[in-house]
C-alpha cells in the first residue's frame, strides 16, 4: 500500500474514532429530529379543535336575509329585536350574533357580539360572509355563476422561462429553504472537516511527531495522505447529514406542508459533492498553511479567521442572493473561490445559474485549488519544523518562491 | 560500502550559513559520535541526511545510493524533538509507524510487541502515550526508530531525560545493534557517552567540522602537556622543569618547553620520591569540546 494511502486510513479512521466528530455527526440529525419530534407534539396539543356545530343569531334590518341558513356547521337564527337575541346569547342558546343595519348594503357595516372576545377572523365568519354572500346574490342568479361568485379564484399558477416553456410548478418556501437548509450543511461540514484536519496538522506539530513522520514519508504523500483521508471522513458526514434531511423533510413534511415541495434532485447531489470536494480541499489547503506556520493550535485559530469570515458571508446575504440571481454581488459571490461553493449550494436548487457561471466558478476554483495546494505543499515543508515565532507574511512570500 | 556518506554539504537559510562544507561517511558496525554545541548545525545536519530538507550543495549517499523516497526505510531516525500521538496506544502507534517505513501492520505489530519486551515495556503496550511518563514515552519512541530493523540510525541525544537505570539499558541495546552491524550516528551533548560508546567523533561548530577522527586518535592529538602526579614530596628539580598545579589528592605538572614527560619520570626516579600515580594527562572529550568552541 502506498504511504500516502496508509496515512488516509489512519486519518480516517482515528476521526471516526474522536468523540467530537461522532457527536457533530449524529448531533445534528438527532437535535433536528428531535426539534420535529417537539414541533409535532406541541402542534397536536394546541391544534384547533375541529370545527363544532355553531348557532349564530342575526338581527336583520334589511329583510333580504332569509336563505341560506345553514352553512356547513354554522346554523343562523334569524332573531326579530337584538334584544331577543341577546338573551338567547346570554341564555346559551347562541354562540354569538350579529347586527345587519338598515343602511347595511349602502355601508357593508356589520356589528358583531359575543360572550367571550375571539379571534378577528373563525371559521364561523367565513361561514357567515358565504351566507350573506348567497342570501345577497339569490335568486338573481344561476347556481352555477353562483358558485363561482362565492369562490371566484381556485388559483394554480405557472413560471415561464426564457423560451416561453412553462417551468414545473414550485413550492415558493421550500425554494427559499432548501438552499439555506443545504448551504447550511455544507458550511458545517466543510468547517468541521477542514476544522479536524487543522487540529491534526497543529497537534502533531505541537506534539512534535511531524519531524517523525517527515523521517518516513516525504511531505507531499504526508499532506495528500491527511487531506483526503480527512476529507472522506467529512464526505461521510455530509452524506449522514443528506440523508437525514432527506428523511427528515419527509417526516416534516406531513406536519409543516410548507416542506412538502422539498426534493433533493440526484444532479443537485452530484454538484453538491463535486462542489465540497474543492471546497474542502481550498479549506484544507488554507488551513494547512495557517497551521504550519503558526507555533501553537491557538494562534493558528485566530489566524484561521482572515478566511473563515468571507466564506460565512453568502449567509447572510442568503435572501438577498435568493431574490437577485443576477446581481453583480451574487456573480462575484459564485463566482470568487472562497465564497462560491457556499454560493452554488444556494443557487443550484433554484437553477438560477447559468452554465457559464458553474463553468466559470469550478474553473476558478479548480485553479485556486492548485494555487493553494502548490503553496501550502512548500509552506508547510519549510515552517512544519520550526517552532519559534510566526513569520511575517514578507518572508513566507520570499521563502515560498526560493524554495 | 560505506553504510553513509556526506560530501561537502553546505546550507543556508537566509542570509545565514547553518552547515558549511560538512563531510563525514562510516559505516556498518560503527558508532560515530556527532558532537557540538547548541545551534551548531547538527540537526540541520541530521536533517539533511533524512532527506527532510535538502543541502543547497554537496552530495549524500547512504547505502551507496543517493537520496530518495525509499531511501527513509533504510534509516531509523530518533529526533531531538520528539513526539508520539498523545490519544493513541502504545502498539497502535507503533504498528503505524511501521508501516509507514514499510513494514506490513502484522509483522511491525509482532515486531513492536518483541521490542517491547525487550526493553521492559511489554506492560504498558495498551496504554496511550498520555498515560506514560516523560521517559517511558522516550523509549517508545527508541522502539518506534529500531522497529524497521533500519541498516543506519540517527539518534539525536537519545539519553536526554532518561533515568540511569535506562541509559544503562538504552546503552546495552545501542551496543547490541552494533553487534548487529548496523551503522549508528549518536548525536549528543553528553561527552562521557560519546567516550564510552563512540568508535570516532565528529565535532561541529558554527557550521564547520572542527574535528573528525578515531577517538582514541583525535585525543592523542589533543594530548596535553601534562602529567598527573602522586608522590610523598615533589623534587625542586622537578618544580624547576614544570608549573605546578594542585588539584587536591593530585598535582597537575604543566611541562615546560623542551621538556618531555621521559624527564620528569626519570628525574623523580633520581630524587628517590615514592610515586603512587604517575599519568600522562589525555584531555576528556570535554574539554577538547570546549577548548574547540572557545578557541575556533
Amino acid at each position: 500500500m502506498s504511504k500516502a494511502l496508509i496515512i488516509l486510513r489512519h486519518e480516517f479512521l482515528q476521526t471516526l474514532k474522536k468523540k467530537s466528530f461522532l457527536l457533530t455527526t449524529l448531533a445534528l440529525p438527532l437535535l433536528a429530529f428531535l426539534a420535529l419530534g417537539i414541533y409535532q407534539l406541541v402542534e397536536s396539543r394546541t391544534a384547533p379543535a375541529l370545527p363544532e356545530e355553531m348557532n349564530m343569531g342575526y338581527v336583520d334590518a334589511t329583510g333580504l336575509l332569509d336563505d341560506h341558513q345553514e352553512q356547513g356547521l354554522v346554523l343562523f337564527i334569524p332573531y326579530e329585536t337584538e334584544s331577543q337575541a341577546r338573551t338567547a346569547l346570554l341564555q346559551g342558546d347562541i354562540d354569538e350574533y350579529f347586527v345587519i343595519p338598515d343602511n347595511y348594503i349602502e355601508t357593508g357595516l356589520i356589528i358583531r357580539y359575543a360572550e367571550e372576545a375571539g379571534p378577528r377572523t373563525s371559521p364561523a365568519i367565513v361561514q357567515m360572509v358565504d351566507f350573506l354572500r348567497l342570501n345577497l346574490a339569490s335568486g338573481d342568479l344561476e347556481p352555477a355563476i353562483m358558485e363561482r361568485v362565492n369562490r371566484p379564484a381556485i388559483l394554480e399558477s405557472y413560471h415561464l422561462d426564457e423560451q416561453g416553456e412553462v417551468v414545473p410548478a414550485r413550492d415558493e418556501i421550500a425554494d427559499m429553504l432548501l438552499p439555506f437548509i443545504l448551504a447550511m450543511v455544507f458550511y458545517f461540514a466543510l468547517f468541521f472537516s477542514a476544522g479536524f484536519l487543522f487540529q491534526s496538522v497543529t497537534e502533531e506539530k505541537e506534539n512534535r511527531i511531524l519531524e517523525v513522520l517527515v523521517s518516513s514519508v516525504n511531505t507531499r504523500q504526508l499532506l495528500a495522505g491527511k487531506i483526503l483521508g480527512l476529507g472522506a471522513a467529512g464526505l461521510l458526514q455530509v452524506a449522514v447529514w443528506l440523508v437525514s434531511l432527506f428523511l427528515l423533510t419527509r417526516a416534516a413534511a406531513m406536519s409543516i406542508p410548507a416542506l412538502e415541495g422539498i426534493t433533493l434532485p440526484a444532479s443537485l447531489l452530484a454538484w453538491a459533492v463535486v462542489y465540497f470536494v474543492l471546497g474542502y480541499i481550498l479549506f484544507a489547503g488554507l488551513y494547512t498553511t495557517v497551521g504550519s506556520i503558526t507555533p501553537t493550535a491557538r494562534e493558528a485559530q485566530s489566524l484561521s479567521t482572515i478566511f473563515v469570515l468571507p466564506v460565512a458571508v453568502p449567509l447572510f446575504v442568503w435572501v438577498y442572493i435568493m431574490e437577485n440571481p443576477a446581481a453583480a454581488l451574487t456573480r462575484a459571490l459564485t463566482l470568487f473561490p472562497l465564497t462560491s461553493p457556499m454560493t452554488a449550494m444556494m443557487r443550484l436548487p433554484g437553477e438560477t445559474m447559468h452554465v457559464w457561471e458553474i463553468a466559470l466558478s469550478l474553473i476558478i476554483l479548480l485553479f485556486s485549488v492548485g494555487l493553494i495546494l502548490w503553496s501550502a505543499a512548500k509552506i508547510f515543508r519549510i515552517y512544519m519544523l520550526m517552532y519559534g515565532k510566526r513569520p511575517a507574511f514578507r518572508e513566507i512570500i520570499r521563502n515560498v518562491r526560493s524554495e | 560500502m560505506k553504510a553513509a556518506e556526506v560530501s561537502s554539504i553546505t546550507k543556508s537559510f537566509k542570509d545565514t550559513t547553518v552547515v558549511q562544507d560538512v563531510s563525514f561517511d562510516l559505516v556498518k558496525g560503527e558508532i560515530l559520535g556527532m558532537v557540538g554545541p547548541n545551534g551548531a548545525g547538527k540537526t540541520t545536519t541530521i536533517r539533511m541526511l533524512m532527506n527532510i530538507i535538502r543541502p543547497d550543495s554537496g552530495r549524500i549517499t547512504v547505502l551507496g545510493e543517493p537520496l530518495e523516497d525509499k531511501t527513509k526505510d533504510l534509516i531509523g531516525y530518533l529526533p531531538e524533538e520528539r513526539g508520539l500521538y498523545r490519544k493513541i496506544s502504545v502498539l497502535e502507534s507503533l504498528t503505524y509507524l511501521g508501516t509507514l517505513k514499510g513494514m506490513k501492520a502484522s509483522k511491525a505489530g509482532q515486531e513492536a510487541v518483541r521490542l517491547l519486551d525487550r526493553v521492559g515495556m511489554a506492560p504498558h503496550k495498551d496504554k496511550k502515550i498520555e498515560e506514560l511518563s516523560r521517559g517511558m514515552g522516550q523509549i517508545i519512541q527508541i522502539v518506534a526508530t529500531i522497529l524497521h530493523d533500519p541498516e543506519l540510525l540517527v539518534l539525536d541525544e537519545p539519553f536526554s531525560g532518561l533515568d540511569p537505570v535506562n541509559v544503562q539499558m538504552l546503552k546495552d541495546l545501542v551496543l547490541e545493534l552494533k553487534a548487529q552491524g548496523k551503522a549508528i550516528i549518536l548525536s549528543t551533548h553528553d561527552m562521557n557517552q560519546v567516550e564510552e560508546i563512540c568508535d570516532r567523533v565528529i565535532m561541529i561548530h558554527k557550521g564547520r567540522v572542527v574535528l573528525y577522527g578515531n577517538l582514541a586518535e583525535v585525543k592523542g592529538y589533543h594530548r596535553g602537556n601534562s602529567i598527573l602526579l602522586e608522590c610523598d614530596v615533589l623534587p625542586d628539580e622537578v618544580k624547576a622543569m614544570v608549573d605546578v598545579k594542585d588539584r587536591g589528592r593530585y598535582v597537575e605538572l604543566l611541562l615546560k618547553n623542551n621538556v618531555s614527560t621521559q624527564d620528569v619520570l626519570e628525574s623523580l626516579v633520581k630524587q628517590g620520591s615514592r610515586v603512587d600515580r604517575f599519568e600522562v594527562a589525555t584531555p576528556s572529550l570535554n574539554e577538547i569540546f570546549i577548548q574547540q568552541v572557545k578557541g575556533g
